[in-house]
Order: C-alpha cells, then sequence, then structure tokens
C-alpha cells in the first residue's frame, strides 16, 4: 500500500461538520488540512437542471450509491437483520456537501433541556420513576456554552427567523418556549405560504405560540462574516432531495467550500473511500482508503477527524477496532449505543380551497413548540418528552404527492374514479405533523452485521431499533392535538394516519439518524468526550450527529455546526498546545 | 442485436411528438403521412408494448375527467426506466443471501424490474390488449398485490408527471391535468399571493426552460 505524504490533520467526509473543521483549522492554523470525501465533486451550477422530480426526488441521485453500502435492520435481538435493499426511512447524501447539499434547510436550535437530558428528567420525575431501560444522557456541553457557536452558525448560513426569548425576554411571534438567545436572527422569516398561514391562525385561535421555523433558505439577500454572498430564496419548491440552482440555501458547496478554495494548505480528494482509522499504541497515524482510481492509499496524519454521516462513523471506529463495542444484554460498553431517529405522528388534512402548495421552500414552514420537550406537559399523557407540530411548505410535486386523498374516496387505487378522487382532492390537502424527541434506550444499538458487506467486502452497519409505547403515544398525543388545530385552520376533514407500526425503513421519515458515537462526561458512557474527542485515541477527533445522545424534536444541522465549532475551539486552543486529554 | 422495435402511436392531429435519447438528448418524430408516429423502442418488443399501454390506461384512463396514460404515452417512460440502470438494479442492493422477512423491510427478492415486466407480461398474456375493457379490469384486480402490478402502477404515475424528458408526460399533458407548472425558477412575488384562490402559470418542461433545439429525425440514431 503506497503511503502518501504526511499531512497535519486528515478529515474523512466533506459535508458539514468535515469542511466546517476544515475552514477553523486552515482560519486559525498553519496546519495542513486533507478532506477525503467518498462521492463526486459538487458546486452550484451543477444544479442548473436539476428541478427534475424524477431524477433527484425518486431515483434519489444526490444520495449514497445504496448498491455499494447500506445498513441491516432488525426489530430486536431475537430477530435475524435484512438488508436495507432500497431507501428508504432516511437519505445518507454523497459528494461534497453531503447531505448537507440536499436538505431543506431548517435550522433550529435544540431545547436547552436536551444536553442535560438525565439530570433533567431525574429532578422533574425522580431517578427512580424513570423506565429501566431508558438510556438518555448529559452532553457534557449545555446550551449556554453552545449559544456563541449557534451565533456563528446562523451569521455563516444567513438564517432568518423570528426570535422568541431575547436574554430572557419573550418576544411577539417568535418561539417563546425556546433557549434564550443573545440576539435576533440575522434575518427576517421567510414569506409566508398560504398553507403556513391558515395553521398559524388556527392554532393562534386555539391560544397556542406558532412561529415561523427558522431557514437557511436566504429569505433576503445576504453577505455572510466570511465575504460570501448569496441570492434570496425564489420559493421555487426544490429544494429537499435536490441541490439549491441559485445558492439560497446554505450548503456547504456555497458556503464553506468557496472559502477553503483559496487556502493552499487545504486539499479536498473526492472518490476517496476510507476503510479503516490505522492506529497504533493508542494513537492514530492515519487512514487507510481506496482512492478513485481504485487503489489502496495510506494517508499519514498526525490528527484524524471522522466528520461522515452517523453511519460511516459509527462504522469506521467498528472496523477500525477503535472503542469498546456496546454490548446491550450486560449493558456495558459504549461504541454503537444510542441509535435514535425522530418520532412522526402525521394528520392529513383537506380543505375546499386550493393552497397553490407547489411554491414554497425547505425551511418554508409554520410551528407550534407549545408541547415541545416536556414543558407542555401536565403529567397525566404517558409521556416523558413531546416535539413540536406543525406544516410544512417545502414545494408538492406530482408524482410523489399525486393521490392524496380521504379514505374511501375511491374504490382501489387505480381506474377511473380513484383518478377523479385524487383530482378533485389535489392540492387541497396537507399535513400537520409531529417532530418528535426519540429518547434513547438500551435496546436500540448499531454494530456489525455478521452476514452482510459493502462493495470492498467489510461489513455492514446492523441497525437494532424499534418503537416503544412511549412513541407511539407521542404520535396519538399530536394526532389529538391535530384534530384540534385543523377544523381551527379551515379544514373540512383531518384523518390521522398510521398507528401503533414497528419501524419501518421504507418510508421516509427524516435523515436525523443519530448516535453511536455519543458525546459524554466519562468513557463508562460516551464514546468521545465533551469535545468530541475520542477517549482512547486522543488524536483521533469525531464530529457530527453520531455524538448526538438521544434525539431532539429539532433538525440537527444547526447543531452539528455548533458543535463542530465548539470542538475546534479545544482542538486548535488547548489540544494543539498540549496535546493529550481536554478537560 | 436484437431487430429494432417501433411502437407505432396513431396521432392524426399532432405533427410529432418530442422523445428523448436514454442520455436525454431531444429529438422530434415527425408523423407519417398518415398520421402516425413511429417511436423507436428499448426495452419492450411492440407486442409488449401494446399490453403495457393497454394496462396503464386502465390504471389512468382517459376519460370524462381528462387525458390519460395513452394519451401522456406513459410506455415510453417505462420502456426508457426498464431500459436504463433502474431496469437492470443498478441502484439497489443486490448482495445475497435473499431472505423474506417482514413488509416493514421492504420488497426483499432478487428479480429486477426487467424480470418482474417480463413475468407480468407473461401473466397479462399476449392477447391483453385485444380484451374487452371490463376483462382487462378483471384481470389486473386479480393481480393488484403482486410487485408487477405495483410496479406498474407506481410506474404509470411517474409516467404521467414526470418531465417528459423521461418519456412520458407527452406535450405535458399530465401537468396541464393537474395544473402543475413544472420547474419555476421563482415564485417570490406569488408565494404570499393567490391565498384560497387557484394560481396556475402555464407549464414548462425543462426543454422550455433550457431552451435546448431538438434533432429532427425519422428514426432515433443508434
Amino acid at each position: 500500500m503506497p503511503n502518501l505524504k504526511a499531512v497535519d490533520v486528515v478529515i474523512v467526509g466533506g459535508g458539514w461538520t468535515g469542511l466546517m473543521m476544515a475552514k477553523e483549522l486552515t482560519s486559525r492554523t498553519g496546519l495542513t488540512v486533507t478532506v477525503l470525501e467518498r462521492g463526486i465533486p459538487r458546486k452550484t451550477s451543477d444544479y442548473a437542471l436539476d428541478m427534475d422530480e424524477l431524477d433527484y426526488a425518486v431515483r434519489l441521485r444526490m444520495m449514497q450509491n445504496i448498491a455499494e453500502d447500506t445498513i441491516t435492520h432488525r426489530h430486536s435481538m431475537r430477530d435475524p437483520a435484512v438488508p436495507v435493499r432500497q431507501y428508504g426511512s432516511f437519505l445518507p447524501g454523497s459528494g461534497v456537501g453531503g447531505a448537507g447539499e440536499h436538505w431543506n434547510g431548517a435550522s433550529w436550535r435544540f431545547l436547552p433541556s436536551l444536553f442535560n437530558m438525565r439530570t433533567h428528567l431525574a429532578e422533574r420525575h425522580g431517578a427512580a420513576k424513570l423506565p429501566a431501560n431508558l438510556d438518555v444522557q448529559d452532553w457534557g456541553v449545555t446550551y449556554d456554552d453552545l449559544e456563541p457557536h449557534y451565533w456563528r452558525a446562523e451569521q455563516m448560513m444567513g438564517v432568518g427567523g423570528k426570535a422568541g426569548n431575547v436574554n430572557g425576554k419573550i418576544m411577539d411571534g417568535g418561539n417563546p418556549f425556546e433557549g434564550a438567545r443573545k440576539s435576533e436572527y440575522p434575518l427576517p422569516p421567510l414569506r409566508n405560504s398560504h398553507l403556513a398561514s391558515l395553521f398559524g391562525e388556527g392554532a393562534r385561535k386555539l391560544g397556542y405560540h406558532p412561529h415561523p421555523a427558522p431557514a437557511a433558505n436566504l429569505s433576503e439577500t445576504y453577505k455572510n462574516p466570511d465575504g460570501i454572498t448569496r441570492a434570496a430564496c425564489g420559493y421555487c419548491g426544490y429544494c429537499e432531495r435536490f441541490g439549491c440552482m441559485v445558492g439560497a440555501k446554505a450548503q456547504p458547496s456555497n458556503t464553506l467550500l468557496p472559502v477553503l478554495q483559496r487556502r493552499n494548505k487545504f486539499e479536498l480528494r473526492t472518490g476517496c473511500w476510507v476503510r479503516r482509522v490505522v492506529h497504533k499504541d493508542g494513537k492514530a497515524t492515519g487512514v487507510q482508503y481506496i482512492d478513485a482510481k481504485g487503489e489502496e492509499m495510506f494517508q499519514p496524519a498526525s490528527i484524524v477527524i471522522l466528520a461522515t454521516f452517523t453511519l460511516s462513523n459509527t462504522r469506521l471506529l467498528y472496523l477500525s477496532k477503535i472503542g469498546t463495542p456496546y454490548d446491550a444484554t450486560a449493558g456495558k460498553g459504549t461504541l454503537g449505543k444510542n441509535l435514535t431517529h425522530q418520532v412522526e405522528g402525521s394528520t392529513r388534512v383537506f380543505f375546499d380551497k386550493p393552497l397553490n402548495a407547489f411554491m414554497g421552500t425547505g425551511g418554508l414552514a409554520m410551528r407550534i413548540s407549545d408541547f415541545d420537550g416536556d414543558h407542555g406537559l401536565k403529567g397525566d399523557e404517558g409521556l416523558l418528552r413531546m416535539g413540536m407540530i406543525g406544516v410544512l411548505s417545502n414545494g408538492s410535486r406530482p408524482i410523489q404527492t399525486f393521490d392524496a386523498m380521504p379514505r374511501g374516496a375511491a374504490k382501489s387505487n387505480w381506474g377511473s374514479d380513484w383518478k377523479a378522487a385524487a383530482l378533485k382532492w389535489r392540492d387541497r390537502n396537507a399535513i400537520i405533523a409531529l417532530s418528535g424527541e426519540h429518547l434513547s434506550y438500551k435496546q436500540n444499538f448499531m454494530d456489525l452485521d455478521p452476514t452482510y458487506t459493502d462493495k470492498y467486502g467489510d461489513p455492514l452497519l446492523r441497525f437494532t431499533l424499534d418503537w416503544t409505547d412511549h412513541e407511539h403515544r407521542q404520535s396519538e398525543y399530536a394526532k389529538e392535538i391535530a384534530q384540534k388545530i385543523a377544523p381551527a385552520m379551515g379544514a373540512v376533514l383531518a384523518e390521522p394516519i398510521g398507528g401503533r407500526n414497528r419501524y419501518n425503513v421504507i418510508n421516509y421519515q427524516s435523515t436525523h439518524i443519530q448516535g453511536g458515537t455519543v458525546m459524554g462526561a466519562s468513557p463508562e458512557s460516551s464514546v468521545v468526550n465533551r469535545h468530541q474527542q475520542h477517549w482512547d485515541v486522543q488524536n483521533l477527533w469525531v464530529l457530527g450527529a453520531s455524538c448526538i445522545p438521544q434525539n431532539a424534536s429539532h433538525n440537527p444541522t444547526l447543531t452539528i455546526l455548533a458543535t463542530t465549532t465548539w470542538a475546534a475551539d479545544a482542538l486548535i486552543d488547548r489540544y494543539l498546545k498540549h496535546p493529550g486529554l481536554v478537560a | 442485436m436484437k431487430r429494432r422495435e417501433f411502437l407505432t402511436i396513431p396521432r392524426q392531429a399532432v405533427g410529432g411528438l418530442l422523445l428523448y435519447t436514454l442520455a436525454g438528448e431531444p429529438f422530434r418524430v415527425s408523423a407519417q403521412q398518415n398520421g402516425d408516429i413511429r417511436v423507436p423502442l428499448r426495452f419492450f418488443t411492440e407486442a409488449e408494448a401494446r399490453v403495457i399501454t393497454a394496462a396503464c390506461e386502465r390504471i389512468f384512463p382517459s376519460d370524462a375527467t381528462g387525458p390519460g396514460a395513452t394519451e401522456a404515452a406513459v410506455v415510453i417512460y417505462i420502456d426508457r426506466q426498464l431500459a436504463g440502470p433502474y431496469g437492470n438494479d443498478k441502484y439497489r442492493y443486490t448482495k445475497g443471501p435473499w431472505v423474506e422477512s417482514y413488509p416493514e423491510h421492504g420488497y426483499q427478492a432478487k428479480e429486477t424490474p426487467r424480470e418482474i415486466y417480463r413475468q407480468g407480461l407473461r401473466d397479462l398474456g399476449d392477447g391483453f390488449a385485444q380484451l374487452p375493457v371490463d376483462a382487462q379490469i378483471q384481470k389486473l384486480t386479480a393481480m393488484e398485490k403482486s410487485r408487477f402490478f405495483q410496479m406498474l402502477r407506481t410506474h404509470t404515475i411517474e409516467g404521467m408527471f414526470a418531465d417528459p424528458m423521461h418519456g412520458g408526460n407527452a406535450g405535458l399533458i399530465g401537468w396541464q391535468l393537474i395544473g402543475y407548472p413544472g420547474p419555476v425558477m421563482s415564485y417570490r412575488a406569488e408565494i404570499d399571493k393567490h391565498y384560497g384562490v387557484p394560481y396556475r402559470p402555464k407549464p414548462r418542461s425543462m426543454e422550455q426552460i433550457v431552451g435546448r433545439k431538438p434533432a429532427l429525425w425519422e428514426d432515433e440514431k443508434v
């Protein structure tokens, strides 16, 4: 295996966290930084012709090629696992920018209680009252630690929104339940779709506090602190599963990459499939990868940073035999634990007037946070945590939405009467959705599959994951609330979707799969410390959603950017000066 | 190489049909003197294309509510999809062992879309297109639960509403039917207007927006 010239830092993964860390390192140090990305190069002009629902939203052109690498899934340790052969309940991206290219743009901060969940729940309910299989934990970092980092990420992307809590002062029109912000958003909220305005009016009538979602789809033309100027959003409706052709949606390719391309100590290599972190005597020495020509390479480096999606971060540590694999039976070990997704609970609402729902943008949502976290829970709901409820106007495209209709509106799902019903209800329906927290449990985890392999013969990652009564109850409670909101917003009919089903790997939910390399205060409960430095291999750092110990109701992008600059501060200001474990 | 197959579509009122190569290059097939259009096929034989056309028409019929799968040339869309990488499962995980599992794990069998269609065509029978409509409906109803039927139904919707560059939605007939404008760069001035009233800009395809000129070919060049 050829040895390449050593670099100071090698970063695995060219998405939000990898490029953000590369930008911090090349801005603040003289280190040489190489990013290895498995997928293809990307730039804004690639997206000039991507407003094609079939190729991008149905055939999923921007995602990791599932033929090469996937996961296996089983509902419990008693079941055999089978591969996820086609997407999918979540959509991992590939190429420079990763999932940060095809995301919707929702840019929330997590609630303060997310970061000290174990302490918070123990104080609220008493430690003895918490379920025995609950595996939530404190992150070791608090909302207050991250507040300035959230602000940096919001400025970098140009997030538009309405603050609900500035330094403890509750602001009208914002989310009064959010953690205190130091300042208003960089930009105002997006313009309202008809659907968002209907939801806002309806929720307000019932005494709730509707507020626009914070969005990285620029509400106005914006120049960020790095000097990058991007155009305002056109509400074209092609965000999720697409790259933005005008660069209005913040993506790594239009915010971080233009800065990095001017740095001469930065190198980005695409088509590089990292298979192992190589380590000796408790120290990482570099990474082994297969390059775009199919040759196996070794890239020596003084510092190794894993910055891939949740799946590959976890799998690379397993394949490299770094850390202690989680043993669910014994309740010991850390690598692979705290696998979480997000909890859904949808109600389809129907109207007698059209919504013109083809207009929209990924971040254009109206929500209520009255039931988010646990501040809205009285104690008799059978719930520890809940989530946000609201509507999303991200652009309704015809293939995916054609035949939404009330139950019983047609006698089958094809033929003349089906077509007539679909045409009647088209553009007259929407979803009131829950985006719910998913607590972590001892029985939900990731390890290596004993049977199935990727294109290079390496074992696939295996999910053991299912819903519990708590998640079903979250869904049901959201549907009860939606039944109240629907008539207040002028809907003529509201039908809850789904029931107490098991985890389904086929139906898309969100791409917010988290856990596996969680952060925390002690090596007994976490893979990385509060700065995302590996406990055992201290020149190895792990970034991104794999470090999140339990799933928020909120989309994680802003938080993983904030934890990345938080980690960068520890790495640059402390570790580089005194190599060793950063306290 | 097998003999080139064509689907002949009677289309008296139209001068021709805009089609696309598998590489996405546009070309126009002109109507012949009798008004018929000869469309080169990539996967189906002409006989198979007639069966699929009839089956798609039952799924998405042309009726009092508007045009259907035949007018939209859905069969051309399906022909192109099956001929391309999707038809051969290039984007599906296809390593064994192959085992059956719970419905929550989705389709777990080995057969590719091409194989599923060949079997489905056998099940429908060569004479399907000539059957009376009621008999066609009866036959499809009996197959409703099959992987083939579920695929055919999904592909019919895709062929109605995908950009015409993929072969269906001929003349933007699907988008006109539902009032979908196709790709539009900006609704910035419109998003917070038209509340409660239909706003239906005239549909345009990617081709019309980009402005590529189609080549004028009688038959598709190989």
